[in-house]
């Protein structure tokens, strides 16, 4: 793969896990009294724990895990609301595989499935696109979900369906922005956070100045990382130079990859096709004011909120977590997934309790996967 | 979720919709190429691309890499010379 095994070179690992201790040492960051580092995106939560960088660094270095993983993220109200959808008469719901086990407050889509719904898996909008040109006499609706990594093949697709004139298209959109949770946690006066990695895929789209405000009015440092170890690794050796030499910037470790402003297209068509709702739900975090997104008018066609009446307005919201689950702490970062009371007992990958032990990259699914159930069972 | 993997466009499958066949990891794939789109689509054969739940979203920039493998590479030389370093102080300090 391009510029897979150039970043994942040892020798080049050590050089820098050497450099990371020495800058760590001289900020004086110990086991006791670590320097914070938040991991913004769950797919860097999941190569952390993959490659053990969070055993290699120095001591002095802990990672606390974002918010950055969209199912983990997902309230159990909205799942339900798709699960509605999906049982309408009629009904294709096309989804990514991650959303499949996210529990509802009644039951997942996986289990709305095997009780007979037409729920079918598929990697990208475009195929779902594609099943509505193939069964015109269906509703074929898809489970829209993400960040702005993305929210352009959604709203792409979206165009698409207008200009071909479908019908029986719609999506129900759950997209989210990542610069709004950041601001909530680091309003949060519980948390204590010395610096980010930001995400490499979002940061393609909608560049770095997004985070201008971590730097300028937090005072905080972030570098914005690829997914290689070494990606990682780098951006770490960033932000902790950044606080030994007293600055707070926003760096750009994953060049090749995300340009200064973003990608102008996506761009365009997340700007075309939605709007900002005035706030939206998070697990474990709650509403966060202008954080998801929904369709504009101009495109109500292709909401299937519109389509259903169901969603936000459309009734009574419940904002509710399965008993014993601590996911809302575990994903603030003031408890360790393995603190938890039912982590390995009541909620495994198999039988998830809380949504953080979903998708490979929650944290409490990554603890488990590479090392958590060995420490579950000592 | 926001997984995206390095995929090379190797044909123009249709223009209108702006599809290209992309290989990625030996496996071939139609993916949307809208996003990378600058140009005439022709020019976008042989580039390599992120792909994510086929769009290919951003150009890999080649210089990029360099400069960032660049800082690496400095960075295991310099590693090299402080271990010589400590070696030498070792050597002055051993006792015969």
């Amino acid at each position: 793969m391009k510029y897979a095994t150039e970043f994942r070179d040892p020798k080049a690992a050590k050089a820098v896990l050497a450099a990371i201790a020495r800058t760590a040492d001289a900020i004086g960051a110990t086991r006791e009294k670590p320097v914070h580092i938040m991991e913004i995106c769950g797919g860097h939560t999941h190569a952390i724990f993959r490659y053990g960088l969070d055993k290699l660094v120095h001591e002095g270095v802990e990672f606390i895990h974002g918010p950055g993983c969209p199912v983990c993220v997902l309230p159990m109200s909205r799942v339900d609301e798709c699960v509605e959808i999906a049982e309408r008469p009629g009904v294709i719901l096309t989804t990514f595989g991650d959303a499949m086990r996210v529990p509802g407050t009644k039951r997942s889509l996986l289990q709305a499935k095997a009780a007979g719904a037409d729920i079918r898996m598929v990697y990208s909008p475009l195929d779902a696109l594609e099943l509505a040109r193939r069964n015109p006499d269906r509703e074929v609706v898809f489970f829209g979900l993400g960040f702005e990594t993305t929210t352009p093949s959604t709203a792409l697709s979206i165009q698409q369906a207008a200009r071909e004139g479908l019908t029986n298209f719609s999506v129900f959109c759950n997209h989210i922005t990542v610069p709004e949770p950041i601001k909530a946690l680091l309003d949060d006066p519980d948390m204590l956070l010395d610096g980010f990695i930001g995400p490499g895929h979002v940061s393609m789209v909608i560049g770095t100045h997004p985070y201008d405000f971590i730097a300028r009015d937090y005072g905080k440092p972030i570098a914005v990382a690829g997914f290689e170890p070494l990606d990682l690794l780098q951006s770490v050796l960033m932000v902790l130079r950044q606080i030994a030499e007293g600055r707070a910037e926003v760096e750009n470790q994953y060049a090749r990859v995300v340009p200064e402003h973003g990608n102008p297209v996506s761009l365009a068509a997340i700007e075309d096709v939605y709007e900002r709702r005035p706030s939206f739900e998070w697990r474990g975090l709650g509403e966060i004011d202008a954080s998801g997104l929904r369709i504009r008018e101009k495109y109500r066609a292709f909401d299937a909120e519109e389509k259903f009446g169901i969603g936000y307005g459309a009734g009574p919201r419940q904002v509710a977590e399965p008993e014993g689950c601590a996911c809302g702490a575990a994903m603030t970062g003031r408890i360790k997934p393995t603190a938890c009371p039912q982590f390995g007992r009541g909620c495994t990958p198999e039988m998830p309790l809380g949504a953080l032990m979903v998708s490979s990259e929650g944290a409490c699914a990554a603890y488990w996967q590479y090392g958590g159930a060995r420490a579950a069972a000592e | 979720m926001c997984l995206g993997i390095p995929g090379r466009i190797i044909a123009i499958t249709d223009a209108t919709r702006l599809m290209a066949m992309a290989e990625v990891s030996g496996v071939r794939r139609e993916v949307n190429v809208a996003c990378i789109a600058d140009g005439p689509l022709e020019g976008l054969i042989g580039e390599w691309a992120l792909i994510h739940v086929g769009f290919a979203m951003s150009r890999i920039d080649a210089d990029e890499a360099e400069k960032t493998l660049e800082a690496l590479r400095d960075l295991g030389e310099a590693q090299e010379a402080l271990e010589a370093m400590a070696e030498g102080q070792r050597a002055l300090e051993a006792n015969p």
